[in-house]
């Protein structure tokens, strides 16, 4: 037996600390649904979902989009389209027929929109984290990710700030497919963009590993199952931007400079309790899920990998940055790509393009930054 | 430093935050929460999401 699997067998959690663990869990779901409400409840068992399916099955945005710009590897950026796909074939109808009760991730095309998704793309791929990524990371106990993670809140804060004077400097209509039609032409589009890809990548990209297809499922499913309980699709940064407005409310700051966060909607979350807010829910869950799932499998025993100053300096700029440009862009990899296309926006179709382009410098910054050897 | 380290770090700063969400939050009421499902509630969708479009520039 060598030396890791001897430390990962020393720290697999026995049966009765899995067991344990579930109860806890189970009771920290039933305390939010009795105290705050069973739908909120459920929002965070459907969180918790998230983060065990996205650290469970090792399925991501930014590792599939690297590997299809290094490697030329399309498997994992296919995988993103058929979820996206059986998202969208049950989100359509469900919004169709249900318009006052459901809402799509539906967002105006703009100038800022565009840039912020490029900015994302290539801060995603300096901290190899996006949205969801850096709330798993930071969960299973990436220091990169933990580092990241409260400053990504911050510009998540930052940038909803000043999300209105950014939206003005120009922005159209909000366009969102709908109906059968809608429908149609989204998985058009994804099938099309999976024949690019395929026709890019290398042989073999077609076979997805089995894990993928288990990531597939249950990530579409979830993702479902939230638009029909919380009445809104999959989001991330809304929340991280709101943990930070109750932050700066509870040292006496003001937020009625901001048309966004003085916006009635939003003044009002910043006084309820989180345990209300649908994203703080699914975010928290994210985290909480992803740190079960390595605790389970014994991953959280390894040590963590040292970096130069430079690269953390990198690591707090970036997070920032991908909090910041993520509110511009609409949302991030979830709220804006995922969501977005999924439920007919095409602000997600500008926001994919625009922030696969800047993972595309963003990983050429990487070794410049400190973070991996120059190749 | 290993990853549990970093994990328990993240929890206590969820905690942390917790904590100062229920002292400067309006109280819980069960009572008032919406139903169960959105779909079907006849409730329509009021929560944040980040593709919400902002409101004008004051």
């Amino acid at each position: 037996m060598s030396t890791a699997t001897a430390a990962a067998a020393d720290t697999t959690p026995s049966g009765l600390s899995r067991g344990l663990m579930i109860l806890v869990v189970g009771a920290l779901v039933l305390s939010v649904a009795l105290l705050a409400g069973p739908r909120f409840g459920v929002v965070l068992l459907i969180g918790l979902g998230f983060g065990l399916a996205l650290e469970g099955f090792r399925f991501g945005f930014t590792g599939p989009w690297r590997r299809m710009i290094l490697e030329r590897d399309a498997s994992g950026l296919i995988a993103q389209l058929i979820c996206i796909g059986i998202v969208a074939l049950a989100a359509f109808p469900l919004l169709a027929a249900n318009g006052a009760e459901l809402k799509g991730a539906h967002a105006p095309i703009g100038l800022a929109m565009i840039g912020g998704a490029f900015v994302f793309g290539a801060a995603m791929q300096v901290v190899l984290g996006c949205g969801s990524g850096t709330l798993v990371n930071a969960g299973s106990g990436n220091a990169v990710g933990a580092v990241a993670l409260p400053f990504f809140a911050i510009g998540s804060f930052g940038g909803a700030y000043h999300l209105s004077w950014w939206t003005s400097l120009g922005s159209l209509p909000v366009v969102a497919l709908e109906g059968t039609q809608g429908l149609m032409i989204t998985l058009a589009g994804l099938v099309a963009v999976a024949v690019l890809a395929l026709l890019v990548g290398v042989k073999g990209s077609h076979r997805l590993p089995r894990r993928y297809w288990g990531a597939i499922l249950v990530l579409a499913g979830l993702a479902i199952l939230h638009l029909i309980v919380a009445g809104q699709p999959w989001g991330v940064v809304y929340g991280l931007g709101l943990w930070v407005a109750k932050g700066v409310v509870s040292v006496g700051g003001d937020l009625s400079g901001s048309a966004f966060w003085a916006a009635p909607g939003n003044a009002a979350q910043v006084q309820a309790s989180l345990l209300t807010d649908i994203t703080s829910l699914t975010d928290l869950g994210l985290i909480g899920g992803a740190a079960l799932m390595a605790w389970w499998r014994a991953g959280l025993a390894s040590p963590v990998g040292k970096l130069p100053a430079r690269a953390w300096a990198a690591v707090i700029v970036a997070g920032l940055v991908l909090g910041y440009s993520s509110r511009l862009a609409f949302g991030c990899n979830i709220g804006a790509f995922f969501s977005g296309i999924g439920t007919g926006s095409a602000h997600g179709w500008v926001w994919f393009i625009a922030a696969f382009a800047g993972s595309w410098v963003g990983i050429r910054l990487r070794p410049v930054l400190g973070l991996e050897a120059k190749r | 430093m290993i990853r549990r380290s970093v994990t328990l770090l993240v929890a206590l700063g969820i905690v942390g935050l917790l904590a100062l969400d229920h002292a400067q939050s309006q109280p819980l009421n069960p009572y008032a929460a919406p139903p169960l499902l959105a779909l079907g509630s006849g409730l329509a969708a009021t929560g944040g999401h980040c593709a919400a479009p902002p409101p004008p520039a004051q």
